[in-house]
């Protein structure tokens, strides 16, 4: 079981901040087209790539990363802090 | 102060203080506050989301590779999330070195750092509508001169 977490219109436009999700996903990649076959609000979400940032387990990373392991993913826009 | 991410104001006077009393040494304090806009009487207000947990991490981070890259005697990062208007203070950095020159460009570094490196997110509420504020591609491009 992974924790999958989205953020600013991620989180709107899918419709919860958080879901729990039983996946053999080998890399990120992979978790992207599970998650896309969800609902066609988890495919619009994920229809951009370009604008979408990943961080496994509160670490900033990229769409290859290996989920081995991995406890908590979280998908969201480009930061905007500052 | 090392790092806070915090919703309540802060008292900018009061922190540049205390920092600056626990730098007396310090022969230079540099320190950048960045505030709500209020984009020429159209915005109401601002919404900050944040990633607790890994947003203080992206912070002390941020906050190391300063102290590794800049020859500083100490820095301190507070952001603010929630509900803010314009005129507040979002964030403010400050840094404390022997000479100016450190200072400064470690000031520019960390805000360079956490404008795309730290897990904000900051929605616009205002009379065009609501919006999220998108990434501008020169917050990426400021951080390749480091």
């Amino acid at each position: 079981m992974i924790d999958v977490l989205y953020f600013a219109w991620l989180r709107e436009r899918i419709g919860a901040p958080k879901e729990r999700v039983e996946t053999d996903a080998a890399t990120v990649a992979d978790l992207v087209t599970e998650l896309k076959g969800r609902s066609d609000a988890h495919a619009l979400a994920f229809s951009d790539m370009s604008s979408v940032r990943v961080a496994v387990d509160q670490e900033l990373t990229d769409m290859n990363t290996p989920l081995a392991g991995a406890r908590e993913v979280a998908f969201f826009p480009p930061m905007t802090g500052g | 102060m090392s790092v806070r991410v915090q919703s309540e104001p802060f008292d900018m006077g009061e922190e540049l203080q205390a920092f600056t009393a626990a730098h007396s040494h310090s022969g230079a304090v540099v320190t950048f506050s960045g505030l709500v806009r209020d984009e020429g009487g159209t915005l109401s207000r601002m919404e900050i989301e944040h990633y607790p947990g890994m947003t203080e991490k992206a912070l002390t981070s941020i906050r190391n590779e300063a102290l590794t890259r800049f020859a500083l005697d100490g820095a301190g990062i507070i952001h603010r999330f929630g509900t803010l208007v314009p005129g507040d203070q979002i964030m403010m950095v400050v840094t404390a070195a022997r000479h100016r020159a450190d200072a400064f460009a470690a000031a520019e570094f960390l805000m360079d750092y956490l404008k795309s490196r730290a897990p904000f997110w900051k929605k616009e509420f205002g009379s065009d509508g609501e919006g999220w504020v998108e990434a501008r591609t020169e917050d990426d491009v400021a951080l390749n001169r480091w």
